[in-house]
């Protein structure tokens, strides 16, 4: 961390940016938050560890339109969203400098307080140079402990891999942290009855207090007007009615994401109701794989998404509808 | 608020049998905006339309409702009938109540509840209708004709006959098609060479046509009157221009071993060659892949023999890029592959051959100079079988669910040629029904049977088996007289199904022009517009549009023609007020809607906008209303919602959807 530190206040001295766009040190030891630093001695502030899951490659929409360079700090798979959002051209490439920086797994801290550790206090462990095996949890009631692995958000267990797509410099390592089948929870679902499936989502969506979390924080939800907020097409209304979040509101989002996805699982991080929202998106990834061919939204920039391209060798339509 | 009045037709008892219209008319009365609700008879007769007019004035209409059918069918009929009485003709809207109703429902009850529910969001469609003015596009007075066989020769033949440039463009390096390869055509029996190569000469003396053979179409853009081509022109390492034609060339050729495309592989070629001796243009061309220069370096023989010095090896392939009004697509057919057809032995023995293959045998041009001999060891055949829809009329996906409509009466033709060459071959006909439509079409098929005794069997043959003695042994049933049939016979006669050019799925693509799940390209309307695509300014010539003969490809080509030629004969167009816009506040310039559009009618430009106080320069999409034809793609695309289309606005569809699930 002092690294990146020492080189953003380099960065910054010598006017290559104008700003740095990291995480600053949050009011309890887990909840660091992205913010914006202009000077060098606002970074005493900075911070980067284990719990510095945001994804910060949405902020650069609005960085793009000030004045000068914004360094950016992307972990590998945030710099998956940075390209998609380069694809569709709402950050400007020129207006970025790209530290790529090392990630070993980002920790959720609600899978530590599900092991039962209450009143934290402090943990150590989680630290992005010398991240352990085990975090050392100092809670009200004493010493705690508990392995990485299992304080680990889910993306991070079907991580897509080390490497950053783009960058300008790399600081810090990284680790595989991968150890689960990427599909497996989609295809657990879609081996449930239509029933079972329906009562699955309706339970899991009736938790949705549609404090619009997921749609703030996802980059491909990334439109200036919301069409749920629009009162051009007769439909905000709609959305404001109780039963739209459990009937319509996740399926109508991931509808308009699916393509455009890259699985960087921030919905699901932010959900303060814990629904596993990534579900929708990566059944809508597993089809289009199987249907049109291996592709990974944001692996690289302007590429044409499955979706939106049509080749000879496209699944006709009669296929897709065949399987339902 | 719109005054809407709603027009609910019998349609004679088309409608009125299964939808209780007097019900639809009380009903939709009270729906919001409606003012004027009637019935009657047919809405599109005389009297239909003026009872509209009568109503526009009336009652001081401002939109309205039509409930009948298609509209496709009478969509326009009623919009100049809104036009004449003087609304804006896009203030119409169709419930299509047969079709979409009373077609499809027995029940009187259900289907007057669904003619409501149409009627209803037809309604509150109208009622967020806005006046549209169509614009105006300019027309290129000049044709393309994609594939120059038959269908397109003729199609570009009477194009031309009538003032306009057309031009072909012919993959193969002589146009002619399939037809060329023909040696007898039914049911006249004149020779196919005969009556084909005076109308390849017309077509390359002809001063308006000009022929792209050896070339292939590589990209379409634009639209009706406006197309802009690329044709590729492949090399053909002779310079046309010089060349005369003598074919020393292909004589001194040493590169002699590849199988002839023209005589179906049952014959060889040389590596330079015209396909056949009347091929037009008289131009050989080189096949690198044969050719000693090209793989080695050394030879070189045609380029010494060649007294013109056309010979040329380094000519490249050319892009021309040609603008065009209207575009004929007549790509034809092929014979299906034969590969799902085991049992009949096609791929194990040379003496089971497809019926074009025997046109080339029987043909003087052909591999064996016209006399009918067994491939495998050239003895004269004393029995002959013939097995009737192979690949056609199937049920299973091996072949083709269609009828490939020639083989009744080629078969006939065959039998018949042979029966009376040779009087002392047995010939038999294995068949499922014999099919013979067609203007004296049924006459010959009895004159086979009675006249030549060609024996006729009603039934399948289950397999094909080449004999160690060289014979093939043919089982089959006879269902007349239920018993199974062994026969042994010398040559077996294939009648493959027919299937459109492998090709025409990408030229389709191409034009954006539809095609069906036989890769058949789609027409316009089925019995109304059998020659138009859907797509605007491409029209249907031949077989690609559906299995056809020789005299029904000329009919369907002149058609083409004339559809051609009424579009060419306009100075200009009315262009489709139904486009796409981005409203620019919602607009994110993400570029979707243009990955997406077929057409390229969307850029997109950096615009200074002020959004509700923030003035900020902004990616945003911008439609080329010309270029735009109004298909959607886009709207459905955009993830904000900024596309809309005008007079299928999301907010209309939506506004259709909750009339529907009220």
């Amino acid at each position: 961390m002092q690294e990146l530190i020492t080189r953003a206040k380099e960065l910054l001295e010598n006017g290559t940016v104008a700003r740095v766009l990291g995480w600053k040190i949050g009011d309890l030891p887990y909840n660091p938050e992205p913010a914006f630093f202009e000077t060098a001695e606002s970074l005493d502030k900075f911070v980067y560890n284990g719990f510095c899951g945001a994804n910060l490659s949405k902020y650069m929409i609005e960085a793009s339109k000030l004045e000068g360079k914004t360094l950016v700090c992307l972990k590998p798979c945030d710099t998956y969203s940075f390209n998609q959002l380069l694809t569709e051209h709402r950050v400007d490439r020129d207006k970025a400098y790209i530290i790529g920086v090392g990630c070993k797994g980002k920790l959720d801290v609600e899978k530590i307080k599900k092991t039962g550790i209450k009143g934290i206090v402090s943990i150590s462990g989680a630290e992005a140079d010398s991240a352990c095996d085990t975090l050392e949890i100092d809670t009200l009631y004493g010493k705690k402990s508990c392995a990485y692995g299992d304080a680990m958000l889910e993306r991070c267990h079907v991580c897509k891999g080390k490497e950053h797509k783009i960058y300008d410099e790399l600081i810090g390592e990284s680790r595989d942290t991968a150890d689960k089948e990427r599909f497996a929870e989609v295809e657990m679902i879609e081996a449930m009855s239509p029933e079972e499936k329906f009562a699955f989502f309706q339970k899991e969506l009736s938790k949705c207090i549609r404090c619009n979390a997921c749609r703030n924080v996802c980059p491909a939800c990334s439109c200036r007007k919301c069409v749920f907020d629009s009162n051009k097409f007769d439909s905000a209304q709609k959305a404001n009615v109780d039963s739209f979040e459990e009937k319509m509101f996740h399926i109508i989002r991931a509808f308009h994401v699916a393509g455009r996805c890259t699985d960087c699982g921030e919905c699901s991080r932010v959900c303060p109701q814990g629904i596993p929202l990534h579900l929708f998106n990566r059944k809508f990834i597993k089809d289009i794989d199987e249907l049109y061919g291996d592709y990974t939204a944001g692996a690289e920039a302007g590429s044409l998404a499955p979706l939106t391209d049509f080749k000879m060798d496209d699944a006709e339509p009669s296929i897709v509808n065949e399987r339902g | 608020m719109q005054r809407i009045g709603v027009f609910v037709c019998h349609c004679g008892s088309n409608i009125a049998a299964t939808v209780d219209v007097k019900k639809v008319v009380e009903v939709i009365r009270s729906e919001p905006g409606v003012v004027h609700a009637e019935d009657y008879q047919y809405m599109c007769s005389e009297a239909g339309q003026e009872r509209i007019a009568i109503a526009v004035k009336e009652h001081k209409l401002t939109g309205i409702v039509v409930c009948s059918c298609s509209p496709r069918m009478h969509e326009t009929t009623f919009r100049k009938a809104a036009e004449r009485a003087g609304l804006n003709p896009y203030m119409v809207e169709i419930a299509n109540i047969r079709e979409h109703c009373s077609w499809i429902h027995k029940d009187i009850n259900e289907g007057t509840e669904k003619a409501v529910i149409l009627a209803r969001a037809a309604v509150a469609k109208v009622n967020l209708n806005t006046p549209l003015y169509p614009g105006e596009s300019r027309v290129t007075k000049r044709a393309l004709v994609i594939g120059g066989g038959i269908a397109g020769i003729q199609t570009a033949l009477d194009i031309a006959d009538a003032g306009y440039e057309v031009d072909i463009v012919e993959k193969t390096p002589s146009i002619g098609g399939i037809m060329s390869q023909l040696d007898k055509t039914f049911p006249t029996l004149d020779c196919s060479a005969c009556i084909l190569t005076p109308k390849m000469v017309d077509a390359a003396a002809h001063e308006k046509i000009k022929l792209y053979t050896y070339s292939e179409v590589e990209k379409v853009s634009g639209f009706v009157g406006d197309f802009t081509v690329d044709i590729r022109k492949k090399a053909r390492y002779v310079d046309a221009d010089k060349c005369t034609g003598c074919g020393l060339c292909q004589e001194k050729c040493p590169s002699k071993k590849t199988p002839s495309e023209f005589n179906r592989g049952l014959g060889n070629r040389s590596a330079i060659y015209t396909p056949f001796a009347q091929a037009i243009p008289n131009v050989p061309v080189i096949d690198t892949d044969a050719c000693i220069k090209f793989k080695t370096g050394k030879c070189g023989l045609c380029q010494k023999v060649c007294a013109a010095g056309a010979i040329d090896y380094t000519q490249k392939d050319e892009i021309v890029t040609e603008k065009y009004g209207a575009i004929v697509v007549a790509t034809g057919f092929d014979t299906i592959k034969l590969d799902n057809y085991d049992e009949y032995a096609y791929n194990q023995s040379k003496d089971v051959i497809t019926s074009l293959e025997l046109e080339r045998v029987m043909n003087a041009a052909g591999p064996t100079h016209g006399h009918l001999e067994r491939l495998s060891d050239g003895k004269a055949p004393k029995e002959i079988v013939f097995i009737q829809c192979v690949g056609s009329r199937c049920s299973d996906d091996r072949g083709k669910p269609y009828c490939s409509k020639i083989c009744c009466m080629y078969t006939a033709k065959h039998a018949m040629l042979i029966r009376d060459k040779y009087p002392d071959v047995n010939v038999t006909v294995f068949y499922i029904d014999v099919r013979t439509p067609g203007k004296n079409f049924d006459e010959f098929y009895r004159r086979a049977v009675e006249q030549y005794g060609v024996n006729y069997v009603k039934g399948q043959v289950g397999k094909v088996i080449p004999q160690p003695n060289g014979k093939l042994l043919v089982q089959g049933s006879d269902l007349l007289d239920n018993k199974q049939i062994l026969k042994e016979a010398d040559m077996v006669v294939l009648a493959t199904a027919i299937e459109p050019n492998k090709d025409v799925r990408k030229i389709a693509t191409m034009l954006t022009a539809s095609i069906d799940t036989n890769n058949f390209l789609t027409e316009a309307h089925a019995k109304l517009r059998p020659v138009e695509s859907p797509t605007a300014g491409i029209f249907l010539s031949g077989v690609c549009q559906g299995p056809k003969d020789i005299p029904e490809t000329v009919s369907q080509a002149g058609a083409a023609a004339i559809k051609v030629v009424g579009l060419l004969a306009k100075d200009k167009l009315m262009t489709n007020p139904c486009t796409a816009h981005a409203d620019e506040l919602l607009c994110n310039g993400c570029s979707t809607c243009a990955n997406v559009c077929p057409y390229g009618a969307i850029s997109y430009e950096d615009k200074q906008v002020n959004d509700h106080g923030i003035r900020e320069t902004r990616r945003i999409a911008v439609v080329n209303n010309a270029l735009c034809q109004g298909c959607g793609a886009c709207t459905v695309a955009c993830p904000s919602g900024a596309m809309d289309l005008q007079g299928f606005s999301n907010r209309q569809i939506l506004a259709e959807v909750d009339a529907i699930c009220r």
